[in-house]
This record gives structure tokens, sequence and C-alpha cells, in this order.
């Protein structure tokens, strides 16, 4: 069981091409993290991966346990299991987020079925009192107004309450200070177990400082050019992006040329 | 909430498209003329003066011009020659449903009439075609001196009342389509509350349309005396043809000193009708009139629901949702003409316009100079959805002097594909997130209504999305 990124090339419709040849394997229960210098496709793979309509995949495949998602919709995805906790949470004017999680639930549910108020609301508090949310959240319209931290927290509390089989987290370090962020990544910690597999996208060593990955993979150019323990973290963050970045000239440039 | 709730709502589109062969006792034929007239004015048996009302009014009809130098062309495309105006079965509306002929109680009992009837209201009249079929009201609000009748029968037993007030809040020649509904109006209702009685429960009408080319032109007034409350519910649907269908109502309300009316509609005629109504109130001392207007169907419509702020303290509320899809235009505004002092008005739009859909924010506010402490609040919100819709704000406030006080904001807003890619990545389809932006841009809103209102309205707004996602 395990979510399969098999040789991806991707580019925003029309545009160059971004990922370019990506190939990654999220078993369950393992937290992979992928670090990288900015443009080097982060946030591309994720929106890939979701199915955001401004992208285009021009080659590979992407299989949720043995499953081809690329031809489906994104909400068919979502009901299969995948999340994605956005780098900038959308705000949606009017609907509140006590209804918004309950419409995502409901989508879940077989034509008929009609989710239980009262075992939602249990949960609900349940998870929010976890991510120390207040009451008053629920009849707040969905990011409306909300600080930086109280975004990626829904963002959190959205995962805990969908229990997708796995989740990307997309720069979910940004905008955070550090007590929101420990607050974060203890949600996150809290959601980790044998039945969902994570991809923790991160800019900064930072993040994994608490929420300690079992693997790391360096995304360069479109592809993943390193792949270590936890270890690999602290030596990016010592030695800087160039490091990687030098040690791949020679590789990326000889294969530009066989490109030719 | 809970799917009982729901299941007693049972309105929609689809459950609208539908009709049965038409059989008419009583039909004036193709074509508006004196004869026309003539015909309708003979066949109700009235009296001289409201067949010469009629026939004055279609003078005033055939004079005016259409009024395309302001509003939609899409009115020329209205072949009044090729419209039946009147037809009917019985001049006489039964008070069960047993005596309703079996395919006309098959028709409401599909659209889910008597059911909430049974449950909610505490009066209903059904109209089919040009005449109601059914009238009915609780025994107990006619033993406190409720009258809740048609038009036709409220003209015949009640003639005291009746003249005093009919066409006074709203003149013949107010513009070209009351003229046309006073020269053949027929069915509408017609409601006395008298002082000092609140009616608890709702009184409905539904209009229906069951045949093809045809003009439905009712004519409703209701008066709510000194002190009194009532809440009137109207409901529209039509089976859609190929050919257009009208429909042109006049609606006045009088609530005298400290009375309250509430006036809710939700409309959603097919996408073949023009809907042309005036609807217009006058508010007397400390009175209180809200029309709550909901524009889901039809192919035009222009409605601008008022109040004549005629008594110190009166107050005027219009809260209006008007939804264009496709093919439709929806017109509608508000009008609060303040004529006291101390008067105050709010008006409340929110359009919503998608694919080629088109919706006009129409109001006029009028503050004179010699008035003092009045006031008037102004908001319209539209919201756009894709690129291809549009939406119009022509917002007329005149307000003069400096006693009184005016507030107006405008918003125009759209669902972003940011939006519901995001809500799509939560499992909700894109329908079902359109929805959700929708209801939650008229959310606010729609907490003002009756229960039973909002309900169906969040229902047939899910219909709306999923037919424009296809």
């Amino acid at each position: 069981m395990s979510l399969v990124i098999h040789n991806l090339h991707a580019r925003v419709s029309g545009g160059q091409e971004i990922l370019r040849g990506l190939n990654l394997e999220i078993q369950k229960g393992s937290v992979h993290a992928i670090m990288g210098p900015n443009g080097s496709g982060k946030s591309t793979l994720s929106k890939v991966i979701s199915g955001h309509p401004d992208y285009e995949v021009t080659s590979g495949e992407v299989l949720l346990d043995g499953v081809n998602v690329l031809a489906m919709e994104p909400d068919a995805r979502a009901r299969a299991g995948l999340f994605l906790a956005f780098q900038y949470p959308v705000e949606i004017p009017g609907v509140s987020n006590a209804n918004f999680i309950r419409a995502a639930l409901q989508a879940r549910l077989k034509d008929g079925e009609e989710l239980d108020a009262v075992d939602y609301y249990g949960d609900l508090y349940k998870e929010m009192d976890k991510l120390e949310i207040p009451r008053t959240f629920t009849s707040r319209s969905v990011n409306e107004g909300f600080s930086g931290g109280e975004k990626k927290r829904n963002e959190v509390l959205q995962m805990a309450m969908l229990k997708p089989a796995y989740a990307i987290l997309d720069e979910t370090d940004s905008g955070l200070d550090i007590d929101a962020l420990k607050i974060v990544a203890a949600g996150v910690n809290a959601l980790r177990s044998p039945s969902v597999g994570m991809l923790v996208i991160t800019h900064y060593q930072r993040l994994l400082d608490y929420i300690t990955p079992d693997v790391v993979h360096v995304l360069v150019g479109g592809r993943i050019v390193r792949s270590a323990g936890p270890e690999l973290a602290y030596e990016l963050e010592s030695k800087g992006y160039d490091w990687i970045k030098d040690a791949l000239t020679e590789d990326v440039h000889s294969e530009e040329l066989a490109a030719v | 909430m809970s799917t009982e709730v729901i299941s007693q709502i049972d309105v929609d589109r689809t459950r609208g498209d539908f009709s049965y062969p038409e059989q008419h006792t009583f039909d004036a034929g193709t074509g508006l003329s004196h004869a026309t007239v003539d015909y309708i004015a003979e066949v109700k048996q009235e009296p001289d003066w409201i067949r010469e009302f009629r026939h004055k009014a279609l003078d005033v009809f055939l004079s005016k011009p259409m009024p395309t130098h302001w509003a939609s062309k899409d009115l020329e495309n209205i072949v009044f020659d090729n419209i039946r105006y009147y037809l009917a079965n019985s001049q006489r509306p039964t008070r069960s449903w047993d005596e309703v002929p079996d395919d006309v109680k098959r028709t409401f009992e599909r659209l889910g009439i008597p059911e909430q009837e049974r449950k909610f209201l505490a009066g209903v009249e059904a109209q089919f075609d040009s005449e109601a079929v059914y009238s009915n009201m609780k025994k107990a609000l006619g033993d406190e001196g409720v009258i809740f009748v048609g038009s036709t029968e409220g003209l015949k037993e009640h003639p005291e009342i009746f003249r005093k007030w009919f066409g006074k809040v709203i003149p013949t020649g107010d513009n070209k389509f009351s003229a046309l509904n006073s020269a053949v109006f027929s069915g509408g209702s017609f409601i006395y509350v008298p002082p000092g009685v609140k009616v608890k429960h709702p009184l409905q009408a539904y209009f229906r349309i069951n045949a093809e080319n045809f003009g439905q032109f009712e004519r409703t007034l209701i008066i709510a005396d000194e002190g009194s409350e009532v809440m009137y519910m109207e409901g529209c649907t039509a089976p859609k043809f190929e050919t257009a269908t009208l429909h042109s109502a006049v609606v006045e309300l009088v609530a005298m000193k400290g009375a309250k009316i509430q006036y809710v509609t939700v409309q959603n005629w097919s996408a073949n009708v023009f809907n042309l109504v005036t609807k217009r109130a006058i508010a007397h001392e400390e009175a209180e009139v809200k029309w709550i207007d909901c524009n889901i169907g039809s192919r035009l419509t222009m409605k601008y629901p008022g109040v004549v702020l005629k008594g110190r303290k009166a107050r005027g509320e219009v809260l209006s949702i008007a939804l264009a899809n496709n093919g439709q235009h929806q017109d509608t505004g508000a009008k609060m003409i303040h004529a006291a002092d101390e008067t105050t008005s709010n008006v409340i739009s929110k359009s919503i316009s998608i694919g080629h859909g088109r919706s006009t924010y129409r109001g006029q506010v009028y503050i004179p100079r010699h008035l003092k402490g009045c006031k008037n609040n102004t908001e319209c919100d539209a919201l756009l959805i894709n690129s291809t819709s549009r939406t119009d704000t022509y917002p007329a406030i005149t307000v003069r002097g400096s006693r009184n006080s005016v507030q107006h904001e405008a918003s125009v807003s759209q669902v972003s594909a940011e939006q519901i890619f995001y809500m799509q990545q939560r499992g909700l389809s894109e329908a079902q997130a359109m929805s959700l932006s929708v209801n939650g841009f008229v959310n606010d809103l729609v907490r003002e209504f009756p229960m039973e209102y909002s309900v169906e309205l969040k229902r047939l707004i899910d219909l709306e999305m999923e037919d424009s996602v296809g």
C-alpha cells in the first residue's frame, strides 16, 4: 500500500516543463520530506498530484494504492484518500467551517446516507481541542480573516477530520511563528499512524525538527536528486542548496546534452 | 438540516416540468382586443365599473410604448397576438381537494401543495392558468374575520373593501404591464386581516401555468388593518414549452397603522416565461412591510417591489435574491418612496450570474426635502460565476434636505478557480463546490427568511448548480 509517483513530467498548461521525470514512493505509515530550493518544483508537485486545473501532466503516473489517479477529477482523488494541506489556504466567504467540513464528510458517504450531526460535532470538538482551536471557530467563514497560524491549524483540523490515506503538507511551516509551528507539528504528529502516508514539503529544515521524517528527498530541477535519512536535512541546513546544486551541475548538464 | 424538513418542501424545477392535456370550458381565444376584455368580464359576470376599468386599461396598454429605452430589448420578442389571455374550467374554486378535477389535483399533488397545507400553512389558494381551482383557510381564521379568497370572489363578496383599495396602490397607467394586467386580470388573492388579528401561520398561494402560449395575469390585494399581522407566500412553476409564456401580475399591499405584512416569493418559472410583475405596498403610520423576493426561474424577470412610506415611522424592507443562469436575465430591485417623517427603508439585494446569465439591480429611493429623520440603507452584492456572466447595478437614490440619511454599499465578487479547487480537494464535486459558494454568498440574507423557504431556496440553488456544471 503506497503512493507511487513514476517518471512524472508536468508543466503549467502551455508552459515550460517543471517536473522532469520525478520518481517517489511513499508507503503507508511513513513520513517523507521533500526539500528543495525555490523554483525546484515543490509546490508544482503537490498541485499536480491533487489535480489542479492549471497544470498539465505530459507523461508518467501517480498510483494511489495501485490506482492511477491522473485521469480522476480533483474531488474523486480526494475521496480516494488524497489530502493536500495548502500552502495558501483559500477563503470561502459565508461558508462556516463546521458546514464546510461537514459537507466534505457528507460527500464521502453513499447516496441516501446522512452524517450523524451529534457524532460529527463530537469528533470535530475533540480534534479542535487537540489543536487548541476555540469553539467560536465553527461558525466563522472558512479561512476568512484568519491569521497565518489559524489557517494552517485549520488545514490540520480538516486533515484530522477527513482521515486521508495519503497527505501532502505543502510548506505548512510558512508564515508560522515558533509557537504556532509547535502546535501544528504536534497536530500532524498525532495523525501519524500505520494507516497514513505523509509527504511534507518544506524549504527549511526547521519544520523537520518537530516532524521527524523517515526519509528526506532533495528536489532540484524537477527531479529527486538525493534521498537519505533525516540527517540529510541537517546537511542541507548547514551546507545550503548550492552544495547539492554544484554536485549536480555536471549530471544535469550531460542529460540536457543528451536530450538535444 | 434534517431530511425530514427537506421532504416537506417538494417544490422544485424538475417537479414543475410536466403538464396534462388541456380541456377548458372558458377560453378567450388567441390575441388581445376589446372583445377579449368583454369575454372575460362576461364570463366572470363582473359589475360595470370593473368592465369599464378593464377597457380603459386596455387603451392605456395599447397607447404605451415598450419601455425598451431603459429595459431589455428582449421585451420585443413578446408576441401579444399569439397569447391566450383567459383559460379556465370553472368560475368557483372548491374548498376541498376532493372536488378539484383529477388532472388538476394531480398537478398540485406532484408539486406537494396539499401536503404543505396540512403541515404548516394557515390557508392555501391554488391557481391553475386563469382561475383559482382551490381555496381554503383554517376555520379559526375565518371566525376571527380574516378573509382569504381569490380576487374574483373578493370582488363579488366583499365589494366594500375591494373597491376601496383596488388599483389605488398601483394605478393602471403605472407601466405598460400594470395596464395589461388591469385589462385582463384574473385570479390572484384577496386578503383582509381585521384590526389586531395576528395570523400566526403563513397563507400561501401557488400559481401554476399549464397551457402553452398562455398569459397569466393574477391580481393580488392584501389589506392588513390596524395592528394586524400577516405573512403571505407565493410559489410558481410552469412546464417548459418551446414558445414563450407571459406572466404579468399586479400585487397591491396596504398596511394600516401599526400593521405588519411579510410577502415572500419564490419564483421558479421555467426558462421560457416572461415574468413582468408590478408589486407595491403602502405603509401607514408605524406599519412594516417586508418583501422577500427570490427569483430563480424565468427567461426575463422585471420586478421592483416597492413600499410607499406614507405614515410617520413606517418601515419598508426588500430582501431579494436573484439567480441568472444561461439564457436568463433577472432584472430586479426595489423602490422606496419616503413620504413621511422618520420613515426607514432597507434594501438588500444579492444576485448570482452563471454562465451567460445576466442580473441587473435597479433601485429607486426617494426622500424629499421637507421630511426629517428618514433613513435608507441599500446594499447590492453581485456574484459572478465564470467570465461570461454579467451584472449591472443602477441604484437611483435621491435624498434632499439635510435631515435625512442614506447609506449605500455595492460589491461584485467572483467565485474563483482557486476556491473551487480548494473545495474539490476536500472531496466536493464541482457542482457541490459552486453550490456551497453560492449558498455562502446568500447565507446572511437567507437567515432572515422563514425556515421552510430557506430550505427550498437552498435546494433550488443546488439544482441550478448541477444543471450549470452539466
